[in-house]
């Protein structure tokens, strides 16, 4: 009877805990957007924010990947330059196509995109699940592969888009549905299906057991390697997203396109609430993580305080201090 | 049947040998450079490939040879690499950093070879026979003047920098002294790391934060094209200059077209690595005296001169 009564309070204090957590992102926000308004009332400005929840699209929708590799127990530092590679193909993919098939070269190359964002991510995952090779060290080698590979395409270089498709795709990233700018409305999207398959299905439990405990999980027939197999490369699939919507803004793939962005989405999936070492995943935490990542950086520009110089020493403290008021206010 | 084993042994040695010989007679260029991982070491890539292949043509007895290291320690290998087989005559080296670089092209000089370094100097100068570098505080000091005369002496202005090094604090210091006297005022001025995306993020929070910016900055053309699409999406028109550095040719066509916003480019052309190679080469050949110091200058190119900077085939 005692034992019941235990487990049922235990249950208890759990829920309250997950629903903090859920909240404590959201909360943040809240809290730097009332002080962006105070150091700079334009912060507030339709425009501004506008800009800035548009341009952490990118990181938001790989960091809504980076939750289900992460939650199932495993890393993917190798998002940035597979990015960088996949906006490559995709570029002269659809410069190739052009004289052709006109127009029609665009959606061909999203499909392309995603192929290959798939692709890339089943390969991370076999190599770490498969080759039973630590996640760090399986994704800092492909990390190198596609980072080379961007190099050699481009010469180290640019790979510009074709002049005739530029005005054609630029939508994807400028233009606006009922006033919403659309990588915004496409990053909710990849948030709300993401969102389904971890809570309402059962790949979505199946992934947090993973990540929770590996050999509870295997005890219950779960199957490890497909379970994290399967989280590469969704995890792929959405840096081909994130890559659709990055070609249309500066219409070009660089070497340096995508650098270091493989931290700002780790920084996003923590900041949103998803433990590093694995676990239950959550989605629209991330999200808030990465807008809140692009905030920090808008409000370091926006303000006249920070000296140039240490704009990233202020940001790194901003966020430290961010997880503590999460931490302790439980 | 014994005999007939040999044969090709033997042909094959005295081939060897006999190449050997051939190739003492030629005069060796080695060039070490970075490899290219950005816009502008593409382009010194690009270039001193294309010189090598130039004068490998046009002088039969000289053989340039191109080596390209992603790291210093790379390079540092890679110079152990080219002169451990044979006699170099010269090394044109591009340093990756100047202390790293600076005991082991010391190592090369000693076995006899002439040392042509370019862009950054090495820590102890006496090393270098021909020292051949651009001029940073000359483009932040011609963009400047260009840019004072074009708006009348007054204005506000932003700026962006690239990655803090020295080259992008004498670019700064060069722009902040031509402008200290005049009406000409800096809003802000912020890091972007020579990178398009961060470039075009920051610019844009420029536009939100000020609503009156006459001219705009980027000391390098990567951080320009970030640039001029965030202008181009705000819709803004009181920006009336946006200026790059460097001489990307994308930025250059736009001068030759006569762009309205970036009528002008301040080079630091990559293409110093085959002024370099050239001069060492007169050296080497033609005994023409090359040993000192030489500072290439940054005048504008304009639409006069656009063509002479224009390398279509270049990655940069």
């Amino acid at each position: 009877m005692s034992v019941i009564t235990g487990s049922a309070a235990l249950r208890q204090e759990r829920d309250w805990n997950i629903g903090w957590t859920d909240f404590g992102p959201f909360l943040a926000l809240l809290a730097l957007l009332v002080v962006g308004f105070l150091v700079n009332p334009d912060f507030l400005s339709a425009t501004n924010l506008a800009n800035v929840i548009t341009r952490s699209a990118f990181i938001a929708i790989i960091a809504v990947g980076a939750t289900f590799v992460i939650s199932s127990g495993g890393l993917d530092l190798s998002v940035g330059a597979m990015a960088a590679f996949i906006t490559g193909i995709t570029i002269m993919f659809m410069n190739s196509m052009a004289p052709e098939w006109g127009v029609w070269a665009i959606p061909a190359g999203m499909a392309v995109a995603v192929i290959v964002g798939t692709g890339c991510g089943l390969m991370n995952g076999l190599i770490v699940t498969v080759g039973r090779i630590e996640p760090f060290i399986a994704t800092l080698g492909t990390m190198g592969i596609f980072r080379a590979l961007i190099t050699y395409m481009s010469d180290g270089g640019t790979i510009p888009i074709d002049r005739s498709l530029r005005e054609a795709y630029r939508p994807v990233y400028f233009g606006t549905v009922g006033g919403i700018p659309l990588p915004i409305l496409i990053s909710i999207a990849v948030a709300a299906v993401a969102s389904f398959i971890l809570y309402k299905m059962k790949y979505g439990r199946k992934c947090a057991a993973v990540g929770a405990n590996e050999d509870v999980a295997r005890y219950s027939g779960i199957s490890i390697v497909k379970t994290r197999t399967i989280a590469y490369a969704i995890q792929g699939a959405c840096v081909a997203i994130a890559a659709i919507c990055y070609v249309p803004r500066l219409g070009a793939a660089t070497p340096t396109t995508g650098v270091l962005w493989e931290l700002q989405v780790i920084t996003a999936v923590v900041i949103g609430g998803t433990a590093l070492r694995g676990g239950k995943g959550h989605v629209w935490g991330t999200v808030a993580g990465a807008v809140i990542l692009e905030l920090i950086a808008n409000l370091m520009v926006l303000s006249d305080f920070v000296s140039e110089y240490l704009v990233a020493g202020v940001q790194g403290v901003i966020i430290i201090i961010a997880m503590l008021i999460q931490r302790f206010s439980k | 049947m014994f005999k007939s084993r040999w044969i090709a042994p033997v042909a094959i040695g005295v081939i060897l040998i006999a190449s050997q010989a051939l190739a003492a007679d030629k005069k060796v260029i080695a060039v070490s450079i970075p490899a290219a991982d950005h816009g502008w070491t593409a382009g010194v890539v690009y270039h001193a490939q294309a010189a090598a292949k130039e004068v490998n043509t046009a002088f039969p007895d000289v053989e340039v040879v191109v080596k390209t290291s992603p790291s210093a320690a790379a390079q540092v290998s890679a110079l152990e690499d080219l002169s451990a087989g044979r006699k170099l005559d010269a090394l044109v080296i591009l340093p990756y950093s100047s202390e790293e670089l600076t005991t082991p092209v010391k190592a090369v000089k000693d076995a006899g070879t002439f040392i042509t370094v370019v862009d950054r100097g090495l820590s102890d100068a006496s090393i270098q026979d021909l020292y051949l570098a651009g001029d940073n505080i000359a483009v932040g000091r011609n963009t400047a003047k260009y840019m004072i005369e074009k708006l009348g002496g007054k204005g506000n202005l932003v700026v962006l920098r690239g990655i803090p090094t020295v080259i992008d604090d004498e670019r700064i210091q060069g722009f902040n002294d031509a402008i200290k006297d005049t009406e000409l005022k800096v809003l802000d001025i912020q890091y972007a790391n020579w990178n398009s995306d961060e470039a075009f993020k920051l610019m844009q929070d420029y536009l939100a934060k000020y609503p009156q910016i006459d001219a705009v900055w980027a000391n390098d053309d990567d951080m320009l094209l970030g640039v001029l699409e965030a202008v181009k999406e705000s819709g803004r028109k009181d920006i009336k200059l946006a200026l790059g550095g460097n001489g990307m040719k994308d930025i250059v066509k736009k001068v030759m077209d006569g762009d309205a916003m970036t009528p002008v480019e301040t080079p630091y052309p990559p293409a110093m690595i085959k002024t370099a190679i050239y001069m060492t080469i007169a050296n080497l050949v033609g005994q023409a005296p090359v040993r000192g110091t030489v500072k290439l200058d940054a005048p504008l190119i304009t639409q006069e001169n656009a063509k002479e900077y224009y390398f279509p085939d270049s990655p940069f």
